[in-house]
């Protein structure tokens, strides 16, 4: 290295320089592909939507979307109301409720601010079909899930997804052995109050025969990861339980 | 490889054996354990890296002479970290399923310790055209070994390879499951991979003798 590089003067106007470019090159990355990225995410949110009603393209064991292009169409035709809940029972109808930010809401609520709840009713073969939105904290970042009910708060489908949990372990939240073990598992008890779902290492029931235990069997190796989905369908779809009550159980 | 001085093909094949960044520089151990559980990300790591790395190493090979010696490793962290987030980006603009799987280990490739190691001792004083072969060859090297961890233990922990059941299934009991075989959950923890990793140096260090330091 020459002396000239050595000098102080130099490092420092490198240095600005260096970060003037690597920023200028960064914001012009990111600015021009923001619409890009933001139009995947309003994708994949309809397309999770319509996983847990299960309307999906699932071959045997793994998990699959409608497809990026067709996913705007399919949802108009399935997702019949959009609603927005305030006050644990006031519906209104909203057709941008599936852009509600559910991270955002949570931290209105923690400010004291209402939260305002999406819930989305699709129909599918003459069954009607709640959608709700949840979001929580798994090991390492956030989980959330879509998770699709009845009338009476019967699971009847339900999409995980992660940001950042251990692969082989964790991640496998929103693998199709986890997921479909949630298909007609009650949130209610016998008595009729609301319990959740609790991810159990010692059911006894790994098989997950008995649907009315409000337990599904756990992942081994994440253990963290299950609790931390436990506790979000608890706390979470609690919140809606309010609404339910008001629907005509039969 | 016709179109490579038998120096420039060193570059490429000595770090997939005899100088490999993870079993003879012991680098990049950290992310080895972490994402190795399974196989695919292993193979979607390695592709990663080659990026990064290849890239990288151009770049700062390029601005070798201007960099002020003081400051070189914040200007090669500012570079890994631009190259990092340029891939993240342009993933979840156009393949937004693979980004979401690859998720974390976009950002672990900062934390790469073969990537600094690359550029501080290689691209730094080297071309252009070398830097990018030595970048990629070393991304190899790193990856063989990835993909050999995350072979064993994806098999040995969950009974699968790139998620397809190929020792039968465990729950219905059929395949190797139906003779008393049981999934080594043991195999999907991070201690398992540097046991791995130490059984590769053991069998590479036996078969190369002139590899055992004193």
């Amino acid at each position: 290295m020459s002396n000239k590089t050595d000098s102080n003067s130099y490092t420092i106007l490198f240095a600005i320089g260096m970060v003037l470019v690597v920023g200028a090159l960064l914001a012009f990355v990111a600015s021009s592909l923001r619409p890009k990225i933001d139009e995947n995410k309003r994708i994949e949110k309809q397309q999770n939507i319509l996983y847990a009603m299960g309307v999906n393209e699932n071959d045997e064991s793994s998990a699959v979307f409608i497809s990026d292009k067709e996913v705007g169409e399919v949802f108009g035709k399935y997702i019949t109301k959009q609603l927005v809940i305030t006050n644990g029972t006031e519906a209104k109808e909203d057709e941008e409720a599936y852009l509600i930010d559910v991270k955002k809401e949570q931290s209105n609520a923690k400010d004291g601010k209402e939260r305002r709840l999406p819930l989305f009713v699709g129909e599918k073969d003459g069954k009607t079909y709640y959608v709700a939105p949840i979001r929580g904290k798994g090991l390492w970042d956030a989980v959330w899930a879509y998770v699709a009910m009845d009338n009476n708060m019967v699971v009847q489908g339900a999409y995980f997804d992660h940001k950042g949990e251990t692969a082989g372990l964790g991640a496998n939240i929103k693998e199709r052995f986890f997921m479909d073990d949630f298909i007609g598992e009650h949130l209610r008890d016998a008595s009729g109050s609301f319990a959740g779902i609790a991810i159990s290492k010692s059911n006894g029931d790994p098989l997950n025969k008995d649907k009315t235990d409000n337990e599904v069997d756990a992942i081994a190796g994440a253990t963290i990861t299950g609790d931390g989905v436990a506790a979000m369908i608890k706390s979470e779809l609690k919140l809606y339980e309010p609404y339910f009550k008001t629907l005509k159980t039969n | 490889m016709g179109l490579l001085s038998k120096k420039d093909q060193k570059l490429i094949l000595d770090p997939l054996a005899d100088d490999n960044p993870i079993t003879i520089q012991v680098l990049g151990i950290c992310s080895a354990l972490a994402i190795t559980a399974q196989l695919k990300a292993s193979i979607v790591m390695t592709v990663s890296v080659i990026f990064v790395l290849g890239l990288g190493n151009v770049v700062i090979s390029l601005i070798r002479n201007i960099i002020p010696s003081k400051i070189r490793i914040i200007v090669q962290l500012t570079v890994v970290a631009a190259l990092v987030i340029i891939v993240d980006q342009v993933l979840k603009a156009f393949s937004y399923q693979l980004s979401k799987e690859l998720g974390a280990f976009i950002g672990l490739i900062i934390t790469n310790c073969i990537i600094m190691g690359r550029f501080e001792a290689f691209a730094l004083g080297n071309g252009p055209w070398k830097s990018f072969l030595d970048g990629v060859g070393n991304a190899l090297g790193y990856g063989v070994i990835l993909i050999i961890v995350g072979f064993f233990r994806e098999l040995l922990g969950s009974g699968t390879l790139l998620g397809f059941k190929v020792l039968g299934d465990p729950i219905a009991k059929t395949g190797l499951y139906a003779i008393g075989y049981e999934n080594n959950g043991f195999m999907l923890l991070a201690p398992m991979a540097l046991i791995v990793v130490g059984i590769i140096i053991w069998v590479q260090r036996t078969r190369n003798k002139a590899l055992i330091e004193d």
